[in-house]
């Protein structure tokens, strides 16, 4: 059990330092995107959702599962396809 | 051995193996999925990969989604569609429906939801957990859920409040608990001691939802005291927040797809958190704790302003604009307020018809979310390679005729120049060094940072008084009668 714990506790570490790199260097027009872009990847907690509601151990965590796939799909599909209409609107003010 | 017994043996380890390539598939699903987070991201940083970056991201969801569906221990999907199918529906709706200048409280809601799915599934494995006999809940799995409560609910009103204030259903000015650090503090104290006791005895998970409601009531007095001007650090921090809730839900499962994809938003947004916080030049625990106000012995508004502040019409800057060569415009907030994004591309159009240059200049924290001025003037269709950054348009304002300030007051205001007043050191747009600067306002009265703007009553500025909207149309008539 400790080294699985330590298996986990690396590879957030590790995750963090690459998200870090990854964007160190954003240009402000993409701040907004990048950010709703972003939230939208925060709703992965869907996983974990979709487990609870799938499950069915008890009623109760049923429908707390049930609801929490609700709010991460809102998330999720809210935030990549609002993220996609910014973008699109963005080129478009390019091609002129 | 019993032939039977020896056959159920085989049935089971085959059971077992097959059990455990599901979860290795699973497992890799879940790295090729970050993996598409991680080129996703990188491509949301880069103005031509962007639209590609964000369609890698809601692939590498996709393939988290379907992995998760493969698991064993999930006897029904009634629910799963159901939730599913709702969701979709509510975030394409909400995603197409929005205004863009609706974007920021947007943002703010969608943000909320993540946090709040958080706080939902970390509570309900909790529940379960402490059910089974079989399975009880480890250390690692309370600890994180009680990080998960925390942060989740924090999150989730924190977003709500936000969103309140951005869409102005809730007062954008900083609202005062009195005693509110002490409030804070206790609140902070009461969820730790809530966290031990839930560690200590897992089993009574009612302690689990008064935990959220302590972080929940602690995301509205952090959030509500936190004033318009400074949302876009608040966003972005709560944007980071919710990807921080996803990766401790990620220890409650150990799950390493959850805990990857919500370090990486963590990340992000404390990388835009940071980048705005510089913006202004304050700490991220001045942004969040500490009230700007009028500085002792600041100089009164009548000191600054009496006799000295000039009001232009719009005919008046139509003249000035035909004798210039080369316009700046400054948009502000006041610019979003007004939705005036459209008239500022006619106004542009005109004088670009005639030769004249116009460009944008963007301060980073220009409006109420990061990047917020950039969204809006793309929806007006205006270049993005006209919108200068601070730094790059700094430096052209003493070879620029006229600036056009349009519902932007802190962000231009001469005296962050000097020490002891509350938006010393903050980096500004030097339009004070230009030959003429209009400043397009409602009326003198002081922004966010509550201090007069010395700018107004300067030898080179003018005031034209009125909204964006309706002084940019005068200004688009008075020229073309001009011609």
């Amino acid at each position: 059990m400790p080294t699985d714990i330590i298996a986990l506790i690396t590879i957030f570490v590790m995750a963090v330092f690459i998200g870090f790199e990854v964007i160190a260097k954003v240009p402000p027009t993409l701040h907004t995107p990048l950010m709703s872009g972003s939230n939208a990847i925060s709703g992965i907690t869907i996983i974990g959702a979709i487990i609870s509601a799938g499950t069915q151990h008890t009623t109760l965590t049923a429908i707390l599962g049930l609801v929490a796939v609700v709010f991460a799909m809102i998330n999720v599909v809210g935030g990549f396809m609002v993220t996609d209409r910014m973008l699109k609107m963005f080129q478009k003010g390019k091609g002129k | 051995m019993n032939s039977s017994l020896l056959l159920a043996s085989i049935v089971g380890s085959t059971g077992v193996a097959e059990n455990g390539i599901r979860e290795m598939v699973i497992n890799l699903s879940y790295l090729v999925a970050s993996i598409l987070f991680i080129f996703g991201l990188k491509g949301l940083s880069h103005p031509r990969k962007a639209v590609r970056g964000n369609w890698i991201g809601s692939f590498g969801m996709l393939i988290a989604i379907i992995a998760t569906l493969a698991y064993k221990e999930i006897v029904s999907f009634e629910y799963i569609i159901i939730g599913m199918l709702v969701g979709s529906a509510i975030g394409a709706f909400l995603a197409l429906k929005v205004k863009m200048t609706s974007m920021p409280e947007m943002v703010g809601l969608l943000n909320g939801f993540g946090g709040g799915s958080s706080v939902l599934v970390a509570g309900a494995v909790l529940i379960e957990s402490s059910l089974t006999t079989t399975a009880p809940p480890t250390m690692q799995m309370t600890i994180a859920t009680t990080l998960s409560g925390i942060v989740g609910g924090v999150t989730f009103f924190g977003s709500l409040i936000a969103f309140g204030k951005l869409a102005g259903y809730v007062s954008e000015k900083s609202i005062i608990i009195p005693a509110r650090h002490f409030i804070n503090i206790t609140l902070g104290l009461v969820a730790i001691v809530l966290s031990i006791m839930i560690v200590l005895d897992p089993s009574r998970t009612e302690l689990y939802w008064y935990l959220v409601a302590v972080s929940s009531i602690l995301g509205v007095t952090l959030t509500i005291s936190i004033g318009g001007a400074d949302m876009p650090v608040v966003i972005s921090l709560l944007n980071s927040y919710s990807g921080i809730a996803g990766a401790a839900t990620g220890f409650v499962l150990s799950n390493t797809g959850l805990i990857i994809a919500g370090s990486l938003v963590g990340a992000s947004g404390i990388i835009l958190t940071r980048i705005m916080c510089v913006a202004m030049n304050r700490s991220l625990l001045n942004v969040m704790f500490s009230v700007l106000g009028p500085a002792e012995g600041a100089k009164s508004a009548d000191d600054v302003y009496a006799g000295k502040v000039k009001s232009t019409s719009a005919e008046e800057v139509a003249m000035l604009l035909e004798g210039a060569r080369r316009v700046v415009i400054v948009p502000g907030y006041g610019l979003a307020v007004s939705q005036a994004q459209h008239q500022v591309r006619d106004l542009a159009n005109i004088l670009e018809a005639r030769g004249i240059t116009v460009e944008y200049a963007i301060h980073p924290v220009a409006g109420r979310m990061p990047g917020h001025m950039n969204v809006l003037l793309a929806e007006a269709n205006i270049p993005y390679d006209k919108l200068i950054e601070m730094d790059v348009i700094n430096p052209t304002f003493p070879e620029t005729d006229v600036v056009i300030v349009i519902g932007a007051n802190d962000v231009v205001n001469p005296v962050a120049r000097e020490e002891g007043n509350p938006i010393s050191g903050m980096p500004i747009l030097d339009v004070d060094k230009a030959r003429t600067v209009i400043n397009i306002k409602r009326s003198l009265s002081p922004g966010f940072a509550g201090i007069p703007n010395p700018l107004y009553a300067a030898d080179n500025s003018l005031m034209l008084f009125g909204d964006g909207k309706k002084a940019l149309l005068e200004m688009i008539a008075a020229l073309k009668e001009g011609a």
